[in-house]
């Protein structure tokens, strides 16, 4: 009886003590050298790992800033200045500093002002629609409102608004990451500075057609007529194949070009309620989505 | 005209889906149902309606309050797997029994693996394997038939044909002996014997496993690649002693082999998606069915080997592909 | 037995309304809208101005590299301007507007030429001529044909095949010119022998064609090398590596062509383009369309000129049926929805199929019962529901290894799928985004 509990009791220590070799043996022949900072780095990102920085995630991001000597290339987007400026004091470099950005939709041709003439039938992806055709519209640049890019946002930033049938970015949540730029197949979305209190000003449309194939198509198209072009006194505003665009560093936010605009295709977010007559003509401008930075509840 | 509609191509469909090929599958098992209700009565009945109800019950709780998906009770494979767990019971078991088997074949083999389609295992073959390791007695005393019809209680139990051969090759007698006790192969054939209720008539079960050839729901691949491998390993050792095994025909025509080949092994799903595979696959449940009828401590063992080899179907898909068009390049001729 | 290829293949309803009906012209329409980009390969480049005076068969845009093709003015009449018409997809595109002259004769007169037997041309004489007319393969994929005909000198070649298959349902254009024009069609391969200086022809035809079949067998009963080959009905046959093996039981390679196992493939509408090429010097004007649907009051075989609105065809078969849901430009396996009717037909449409609402939708797609029943049906032993599932998780890598790439994209799989899963869609955009993965 006794020899039975000592052989087992001993067969069991030896078996533990062959496996702790083992595992001591591989530990030290497998050892990667790893550097410490690349912890210390990693737990200054924020751990979205969406890719934004072009990295495949935040740790290959960070093996990346603590190997690069010059990281001004680099930049997290997600986490923006605060935590550059961090991760440039723990590892003594240089970094660079970029204006905080949002990402903007060009498109504001919504279903009241862009008829649908087609419907589409196949799976609800904007990727595989747009091969087989320009979209259920007759716009052919248009936001194809399948919501590709609200699959895209890693951040709950975006949400598809049934009413309008376009996809609304929510700006608080925005990191400016780039995911639903790269899912958009008709490159309706790009980055547009926050400025102050998320002012912005831009051409909400891509309709490169003459000014009345546009307009027939969709009535808040951009024409091309370079009426805000003439108007506006900073050069900000370039014409290109009927289709005008603002120039966001020349644009200083007078709005001017907004007042002028036919067809209402430039947009103006968040700022104060105009006084007294515009109102009349602005009207067709609430269908626009601008989400008040105190007020989504979205 | 409306507004028209723009879609990828194809622009035509065949008329098949998936609702249909479930409907079909139901179509084909009148037949054996029919003399299931005829040899066991009012049994057969209750025991298909609970675990047709019970099965449907649970896929919609578990779709609506569980998973919150949409509820696709209306395609037919609930109710499919309702009729084929039942096909696998006796006709006395407590309905309690039969509402935990329905339980386990849609709550753990189907739902948990994320609904239709998705399931590695055969849905009412582990309700039912659940159901025989469980509660042994019950799932293996198995009213008498004909005697029996219309008893719902204290009905004469006793052992499938292949339960007597078991037990009685193990206790030395020999197929001689046993032949007054088991059934002739024509009683079989009709389904005059014990056994649950869909496994009775092997003539009714080919009937309906015509049907589904006939309609192409199923190809004769994993049938006939199944039943053949059964047939040429129990010939040869039939061949061997027929003292101490029994014959091929006996092996096909008791228990579950039909039943099994036709509507179990054949499931979409859980089968191989080439016809390649099919036959690997059929080999296997013919091999297994056979050491376990022939070696293991159960009688039967074709719900045994099915779900054996549905663990090995993401296998067998891998590593039998269909062959490429030109990726053998010939000689000019 | 009938010969057809081993692996796959459906056979949807055939649904041939316009089989008996003899090819009519279409009128010439006021105004031709002529695309510059009606082929695989480089839109070509205009050459005329506003304003000029176009001949019928001059060339107003040219060939703009190697696998490009010239596009010549389908009427004589005036350039109004260069404008953006409706692709069938919904795109503007490129095209150049011709206002038909009303008083020139040769707008609306059918000519037809008296058939001319002897091949006085060298190959290169013909090849050039080929070239010059703007031919483009007239099966449905617009590859120029000039291109197909340059062939490497390393490459054997011993068989020229015919495609008068026809798999697509509805459609009837092939084999209505077979049976009109069969006597061109048999002076045009013995062209492309003479020019490729190959013996052997065989012309393809599905059994379903039983009199082209018959007329064709008759015909060539005393023609040394050319021969007739009846088929099973089966789609997709008319895909080259399927009629390749079907006829001659050779298997083209993966990745490969019809010319590494020495076959040249041609459609016979392309055949009859060559004889009025070479023969006659006719370029490419006009091709014969098949107008059908089952509400249509008078399905019809048109000969229409290259540039016409797809809404006059329409209008020539006495209107769109009122429940008309879905245009298609092509037959119903492999053809566009069209969105626009101003849409012109170009070189690459062989026919105008309208569906009705009950034909027109598709099912809702419902989980894969992993019946395996695409894999049975794919004619290139692919397996859809797989690549299918890739793609929806990007898995480039894997969709390659897996031959995405070789589909031919006949939807034989999405065809036949019970749950109605749309496998060819995505098995496309698979395509197109594995592609783009390889080539960076």
């Amino acid at each position: 009886m006794s020899d039975s509990i000592l052989y087992s009791v001993l067969l069991l220590m030896a078996l533990g003590a062959i496996a702790a070799i083992v595992l001591y043996v591989v530990s030290k022949k497998f050892y990667v050298y790893e550097d410490p900072l690349i912890e210390q780095v990693d737990a200054l990102l924020p751990a979205a790992n969406c890719a934004g920085c072009g990295s495949p995630g935040c740790r290959a991001f960070a093996e990346k800033l603590v190997t690069q000597d010059d990281i001004s290339n680099l930049f997290c987007p997600v986490g923006g200045n605060e935590v550059m400026k961090s991760i440039a004091t723990l590892l003594g470099k240089e970094v660079a500093e970029k204006e905080p950005t949002v990402a903007v939709l060009l498109c504001n041709g919504s279903c009241s002002v862009r008829p649908k003439t087609t419907q589409f039938e196949g799976p609800d992806s904007c990727a595989i629609s747009e091969m087989v055709f320009s979209g259920e519209t007759d716009c052919q640049y248009g936001c194809l409102g399948k919501g590709d890019c609200v699959a895209a946002c890693d951040f709950d930033a975006m949400y598809m608004d049934s009413e309008t049938g376009l996809p609304v970015i929510i700006t608080d949540n925005c990191t400016s990451c780039g995911a639903c730029i790269a899912a958009c197949p008709k490159d309706l979305i790009e980055f547009r500075p926050r400025n102050k209190r998320d002012l912005k000003i831009y051409v909400a449309c891509k309709n490169q057609e003459r000014g009345g194939v546009a307009k027939k198509a969709c009535a808040a198209a951009c024409i091309g007529c370079s009426l805000c072009v003439q108007e506006c006194p900073h050069d900000a505003i370039s014409l290109e194949n009927f289709l005008a665009y603002i120039d966001a560093d020349a644009c200083t936010l007078c709005r001017k070009c907004v007042d002028v605009c036919p067809t209402n295709a430039i947009i103006e977010t968040n700022f104060p309620p105009r006084k007294k007559k515009k109102s009349k003509e602005k009207k067709e401008i609430k269908t626009i989505q601008t989400i008040d930075i105190n007020n989504n509840n979205a | 005209m409306a507004t028209p509609i723009i879609s990828a191509s194809p622009h035509l469909h065949s008329s098949r889906t998936s609702k249909k090929l479930m409907y079909d599958v139901l179509i084909a098992l009148i037949p054996a149902f029919l003399v299931s209700l005829y040899v066991f009565g009012i049994g057969a009945l209750l025991v298909t309606a609970v675990a047709v109800a019970s099965c449907i019950l649970f896929e919609f709780l578990i779709q609506k309050y569980l998973l919150k998906t949409e509820l696709t009770i209306t395609d037919g494979s609930a109710l499919l797997t309702g009729v084929l767990l039942a096909f696998n019971l006796p006709s006395n078991l407590p309905i309690w029994m039969i509402i935990v088997g329905s339980l386990v074949a849609i709550g753990i083999a189907k739902s948990s693996f994320g609904g239709l389609g998705f399931n590695i295992f055969n849905p009412a073959l582990v309700g039912r394997v659940f159901l025989l390791i469980s509660f042994p007695v019950q799932m293996t005393s198995w009213p008498n038939a004909i005697e029996n019809q219309g008893k719902l209680v204290d009905a004469v139990t006793g052992a499938t044909p292949l339960g007597i051969v078991k037990e009685g090759l193990q206790f030395g007698e020999t197929m001689t002996s046993l032949a007054s006790q088991i059934p002739s192969n024509m009683d079989m054939l009709l389904g005059i014997t014990g056994g649950s209720l869909g496994e009775m008539s092997a003539l009714a079960l080919l009937l309906g496993g015509v049907y589904l050839l006939i309609r192409k729901v199923i190809s004769w691949h994993i049938p006939v690649t199944m039943l053949g491998t059964m047939a040429v390993i129990t010939g040869i050792f039939w061949l061997v002693n027929p003292e101490h095994y029994a014959s091929p025909l006996f092996h096909l025509l008791a228990g579950g082999a039909i039943l099994g080949a036709f509507y179990m092994a054949t499931d979409l799903v859980t089968s191989p998606m080439t016809r390649k595979g099919m036959i690997i696959f059929a080999i296997g449940i013919g091999l297994i069915t056979v050491v376990i009828r022939q070696f293991g401590a159960y009688p039967e063992g074709v719900s045994f080997a099915i779900l054996i080899m549905n663990a090995f179907v993401p296998l067998i898909n891998t590593y039998f592909k269909p062959r490429r068009f030109g990726s053998k390049i010939k000689i000019k001729s | 037995m009938l010969r057809t290829f081993s692996k796959g293949g459906i056979h949807p309803a055939e649904n041939k309304l316009t089989s008996t009906k003899e090819i009519k012209r279409l009128e010439t329409p006021k105004v031709v809208h002529v695309p510059i980009s009606q082929h695989i390969g480089i839109p070509s480049e205009i050459i005329v101005e506003k304003k000029e005076k176009v001949a019928i068969g001059q060339v107003i845009a040219r060939s703009a590299g190697f696998v490009s093709a010239n596009i010549h003015s389908p009427v004589a009449g005036v350039v109004t301007k260069l404008d953006k018409i409706f692709d069938s997809r919904g795109y503007q595109i490129q095209c150049i507007v011709i206002k038909t002259d009303a008083k020139d004769p040769v707008n609306f007169e059918d000519i037809v030429y008296p058939l001319k037997k002897e091949i006085i041309l060298s190959p290169q004489e013909i090849l050039k001529h080929i070239t010059d007319s703007g031919i483009v393969g007239l099966g449905g994929a617009t590859f120029p044909t000039h291109v197909k005909l340059n062939i490497n000198e390393d490459k054997k070649l011993d068989h020229l095949i015919i495609n008068g298959v026809e798999c697509e349902p509805y459609l009837t254009a092939d084999h209505r010119l077979m049976l009109e024009r069969a006597d061109e069609i048999l002076i045009g391969i013995k062209i492309l022998l003479h020019a490729l200086h190959i013996e052997k022809a065989i012309i393809g035809i599905e059994n379903n064609k039983k009199n082209a079949i018959a007329l064709f067998k008759n015909l060539t009963k005393n023609e040394e090398g050319i021969s007739v080959v009846a088929l099973a009905v089966k789609y997709p046959q008319g895909g080259e590596k399927q009629l390749v093996k079907a006829i001659l039981n050779r298997e083209v390679p993966k990745n490969g062509l019809p010319i590494d196992v020495g076959v040249i493939v041609h459609n016979v509408g392309t055949i009859y383009a060559i004889y009025q090429a070479v023969q006659h010097n006719k370029p490419l004007i006009e091709r014969v369309v098949t107008v059908t649907g089952k509400k249509l009051k008078n399905p019809s075989n048109f000969w229409v000129k290259i540039g016409t609105p797809v809404k006059d065809l329409l209008e020539a078969v006495g209107g769109v049926p009122e429940d008309t849901r879905k245009i298609l430009n092509g037959g119903p396996m492999m053809g566009k929805a069209i969105k626009k009717l101003k849409t012109p037909v170009t070189k690459g449409t062989s026919g105008i199929v309208l569906l009705s609402d009950d034909e027109a939708h598709r099912g809702e797609s419902t989980n894969c019962i992993r019946c395996g029943e695409c894999v049975y049906v794919c004619p290139m032993g692919l397996e859809p529901h797989l690549l299918m599932n890739l793609t929806e998780k990007h898995m480039w890598e894997k969709t390659y290894a897996e031959d995405i790439m070789t589909c031919i994209e006949c939807g034989s799989c999405s065809y036949v799928c019970p749950s109605h899963r749309p496998l060819l869609d995505y098995i496309r955009f698979g395509k197109k985004l594995t592609n783009e993965c390889k080539q960076n």
